[in-house]
């Protein structure tokens, strides 16, 4: 058996008892994506020779038997978009090919503190633009339940490499549902952070507004252990908010009676297939058996939150990915024939054909004479929105929903539609513009491709979503599902 | 000529970069003159993935120097991100100010041609410089250092209240003083610590409506300022006179030639797209904090130059001079600790130490002179211990030594001498010398006895009481 498949305390025993190293699971790691990563796809960049050193130097600590965390010696993978000091960080660009940053995220370091090995930088849509990983500018990353499928995005890679056993957890960033649909599409849990709760210094922006990290783990429990490690208030980020942190792992009581369950109608109506609808339902019917209550409700601006979204994270966009202009580092196209040509030609070269798309959308948005009409207007139907999840807060602990509207789709089914695409956020979007948490967990299984369950709580409430989560996965068996490979 | 059938309208934005230690958005040193890009980071060098932090120093002295331009400081202030491609900018968007800036509504007083006049001023927001770039000859490549990137500055908008040229200047020299009052910045015109762009046009006298401006860029100093704008009133005059229209657009003030040449026209203005920066959260600015930088403000030159005409009996001329440097008004009120005599600590400043300044191309930073030693002389002079003639030797060391008054006295045996019974021997020894001018004298050629004093002074290195030198003179001539 996988050393992966132990939980957190087993993991921690057997290195304390020395029946484990963390040189062995390290070694693990890079045997299973050796065994792998030809199919899956799901690193860009491997750190074997510094995470065998780095595993050394742990099993010293640990051999001097100091007290060590949950998460010591786990091998974790990293999406490419967050900045690792002296590790290549593409953004799945060719544009940043050879961008080797000269400074660690804070949750870089963060994650260096508990002791885990970084085995690698994971694969994503380009600068996390999209929903399917086939964005990626080297290659798109497969579904471990089937390689003719998308593991979801932009966190595809980090969702691929947890389900498919290479790592033991991962770190993706959420803008409109980065970490929760890929954890959905690959059977996985994800947890996408109230928006201010983990640092977003190091994380290469795309929406600065909306960008979140979070953890892509096997089970909620290392997901409460992992966003403990990574959340705080960090002065290098102002818009990382000031909170007391309470200890995640402490709210999994598996005790959810009484717990008031929303369940919006409109995230259960056109569009959604009726195999996630009666997953998602059968969860509700085991919330029930467990002493919630559930009713439907409605979140009346929903259908406003992909436009919405498109036009501020767009925005945003524009103006966070102008720095990459062929002048300090990335690539520098050849043969300029003035600074206009260095930059249209750098640009013209380096970026994809979404991250142009989505430049120019926001480009457009933010000028002037449309300002108004598109950018200020946005931002006040983000505050309606917002507004809807206030009103159904005052009377529901949580809000509950599917994921994606479907399984995972085929790779190549949905590239030339972009529209299309864009729609496989609507259930993850309005959290998103809204700030507030959510998790997917598995909740079941449609054509041998798993379904994702999306549970989102008020803002800086993550107990409570980890609670409802983790009882869920208590009664249940969907968790326990591994792809073949 | 031309000119007189237009009224010249002039507005100014000026930057001045706030003397902070560390960079607005990092904690990068903001010292001037280090090798280049020594003074970077990940933040300020714009690497994927940071993030601003702001300075609270910055805000600080942005607040101080509305509050002294008597703008209204906001409750809330917020960032906007200005967004263009260009070296000198690593992130291609500077971090600004747009309709949320640090200060709106205030006003400043100037002195031209002795009559007071109020200039509006818009707003003062706070911004980060741009990088430097340096073009190599044969222009294949440039060279960019970003040390100057992240540095504080305040952007101060004037109303479009200005008229003249002159005006113009005593706004600057106005601006730069009340800077320096509240020491926010060196604002040094030639070393890029405050640098001025003017918006001009011209419209027939009477004319309610603007005519269309150009903006001026590149005056880095007072003089090209004013002959930045002279060239420009007289190059809009004659195409309006020639019944064209003057075009919107930036031009460059060249300094070589004394002319403006198109930059850009207004087709080819940016749209900069300015949006709130999402990386920094809104400034809240509570009343307490508003009150503790207020009490950190020291009274301010018009306050000041009120007091000194009122309370000393200045000329305006003189108070406006001595408090448009808070140097020199320090200076004088420091002096006052000493003595009673405002006025001639006054003509002292005005006189024999500015003139010294200009002599020997000095700032007043240079000479070694206190106010305490003004202070101390002038009471010297008072008690007759020492003559005016005395006076200047003893002035002249202070700025050169910085040594008191007594002490230098004493050194250089400066003590006038009032005993008359030794000065009667010089007296009488100088008429002894002179029997022509004593003649003269006799003779109704009262002038002559100048000549004698002269004489004595020169006997005595200068250091004989005057007065009784006179009268003892008269006496024996009379004899």
């Amino acid at each position: 058996m996988s050393p992966f498949e132990l939980s957190l305390q087993e993991v921690g025993a057997k290195l304390r008892s020395k029946e484990l190293s963390v040189t062995e699971l390290v070694d693990a790691s890079y045997k299973r994506i050796a065994q792998t990563d030809d199919t899956i796809k799901a690193f860009i960049t491997l750190n074997e020779q510094e995470a065998r050193k780095q595993a050394g130097e742990l099993d010293q600590k640990l051999a001097s038997s100091e007290a060590q965390g949950a998460l010591f010696g786990l091998p974790a993978g990293i999406k490419d978009n967050i900045v690792t000091e002296g590790l290549l960080t593409t953004c799945a660009s060719q544009f940043l090919n050879n961008y080797n940053p000269i400074y660690d995220a804070t949750v870089t370091r963060k994650l260096r503190d508990a002791g885990t090995v970084t085995i690698g930088k994971l694969n994503m849509d380009e600068f996390a633009m999209g929903g399917s990983n086939e964005n990626s500018s080297f290659y798109a990353t497969r579904n471990p339940w089937n390689s003719e499928y998308v593991p979801g995005g932009s966190s595809g890679g980090s969702a691929a490499a947890v389900a498919a056993g290479q790592v033991y957890f991962s770190l993706g960033s959420d803008t409109g549902g980065s970490i929760r649909q890929p954890a959905a599409y690959c059977g996985i849990v994800g947890l996408k952070p109230t928006y201010g709760l983990v640092s977003r210094f190091g994380l290469v922006a795309f929406a600065s507004s909306l960008d979140q990290i979070g953890p892509l783990t096997k089970n909620v429990e290392d997901a409460a252990h992992v966003l403990q490690a990574i959340a705080g208030y960090d002065a290098s980020d102002t818009t990382s908010a000031n909170v007391a942190i309470p200890n995640y792992s402490e709210a999994l009581t598996g005790d959810v009676k009484g717990l008031r369950i929303a369940v919006p109608k409109e995230y259960l109506g056109e569009g959604i297939d009726p195999r996630v609808k009666e997953a998602v339902m059968n969860a509700l019917k085991t919330y029930e058996s467990l002493g919630a209550t559930w009713e439907e409700v409605s979140l009346p601006h929903t259908e406003y939150a992909i436009a919405t979204y498109y036009l501020l994270a767009s925005s945003e966009a524009s103006s966070n990915l102008a720095r990459f202009d062929g002048v300090r580092y990335g690539v520098r196209a050849d043969n300029p024939e003035n600074l206009i040509d260095l930059y249209r030609k750098s640009r013209s070269q380096g970026f994809g054909p979404e991250v142009k798309r989505r430049i120019m959308l926001g480009t457009y948005a933010l000028s002037s004479g449309y300002y108004d009409a598109y950018y200020l207007k946005a931002q006040k139907v983000r505050t309606l929105i917002k507004q809807d999840f206030d009103q159904v807060f005052e009377k529901y602990d949580l809000v509950i929903g599917p994921t994606a509207p479907t399984t995972a789709f085929r790779i190549g089914e949905q590239v030339g539609d972009p529209l299309t695409m864009y729609l496989n956020d609507i259930c993850t979007i309005p959290v998103s513009l809204a700030g507030i948490p959510a998790i997917s967990i598995p909740c079941g299984q449609a054509d041998g491709l798993p379904i994702g369950m999306q549970i989102i709580g008020k803002a800086f409430d993550e107990s409570t979503v980890l609670r409802a989560a983790h009882a869920f996965e208590a009664n249940t068996e969907f968790h326990k599902q591994r792809p073949t490979l | 000529m031309t000119t007189n059938k237009y009224e010249t309208v002039v507005g100014l934005e000026v930057h001045v970069e706030l003397h902070t230690n560390s960079k607005i958005f990092c904690g990068c040193s903001t010292e001037f003159g280090a090798p280049a890009n020594s003074h970077t980071c990940p933040v300020c060098l714009g690497h994927p993935g940071v993030l601003p932090v702001l300075n609270r120093q910055a805000v600080e002295y942005a607040m101080k120097a509305s509050m002294a331009l008597n703008c209204q400081v906001a409750d809330i202030s917020k960032f906007d991100r200005k967004n263009y491609f260009y070296p000198d900018s690593p992130k291609a968007y500077q971090i600004s100010q747009y309709d949320q800036p640090i200060g709106e509504h205030g006003y400043i007083d100037i002195e031209v041609n002795g009559e007071t006049k109020r200039i509006g001023i818009t707003r003062v927001h706070l911004e980060e410089d741009a990088g430097k770039l340096t073009h190599i000859d044969g222009g294949y490549a440039s060279l960019v250092d970003f040390n100057r990137v992240g540095t504080p500055l305040i952007e101060i908008v004037s109303e479009p209240d200005i008229r003249t040229p002159e005006e113009a200047k005593a706004y600057l020299e106005k601006l730069r003083s009340i800077m320096l009052y509240c020491d926010v910045s060196d604002v040094k015109m030639e070393e890029g610590s405050m640098r001025c762009d003017a918006n001009i046009s011209l419209r027939p006298y009477g004319q309610e409506q603007f005519g269309i401006r150009a903006e001026l860029k590149n005056m880095n100093s007072l003089r090209n300022v004013v002959r930045g704008l002279e060239y420009e009133q007289i190059r809009q005059a004659e195409i309006l006179d020639a019944g064209g229209e003057v075009v919107q657009e930036t031009r460059r003030y060249d300094d070589a030639s004394g002319k403006t040449f198109s930059m850009r026209g207004k087709e080819e203005a940016h749209d900069y797209r300015y949006f709130p920066d999402p990386d920094l959260v809104k400034i809240h600015i509570s009343q307490e904090w508003k009150d503790a930088v207020h009490a950190s403000i020291p009274e301010l030159p018009d306050s000041r130059k009120a007091r000194y005409t009122a309370e000393y009996e200045l000329s305006s001329y003189d108070a406006e001079v001595i408090t448009s440097s808070i140097v020199l008004a320090d200076l004088f009120e420091e002096s006052l600790k000493y003595t009673k005599d405002a006025k001639g600590a006054a003509n002292w400043i005005m006189g024999d130490l500015l003139g010294y300044l200009n002599q020997n191309n000095k700032e007043l930073s240079e000479v070694a002179l206190t106010g305490q030693g003004l202070g101390e002389m002038l009471e010297l002079l008072a008690k007759g211990t020492i003559n005016g003639k005395i006076a200047k030797t003893v002035f002249k060391t202070m700025l050169e030594t910085g040594k008191l008054p007594q002490q230098i006295v004493e050194e250089q045996g400066l003590v006038q001498i009032s005993d008359e019974g030794a000065l009667l021997a010089i007296v009488d020894a100088v008429i002894e010398r002179n029997p022509q001018s004593v003649e003269d004298y006799r003779a109704g050629k009262e002038k002559a006895i100048g000549f004698l004093v002269g004489q004595l002074m020169k006997e005595t290195k200068g250091k004989a009481n005057p007065a009784l030198v006179n009268k003892l003179l008269v006496d024996r001539l009379q004899l």
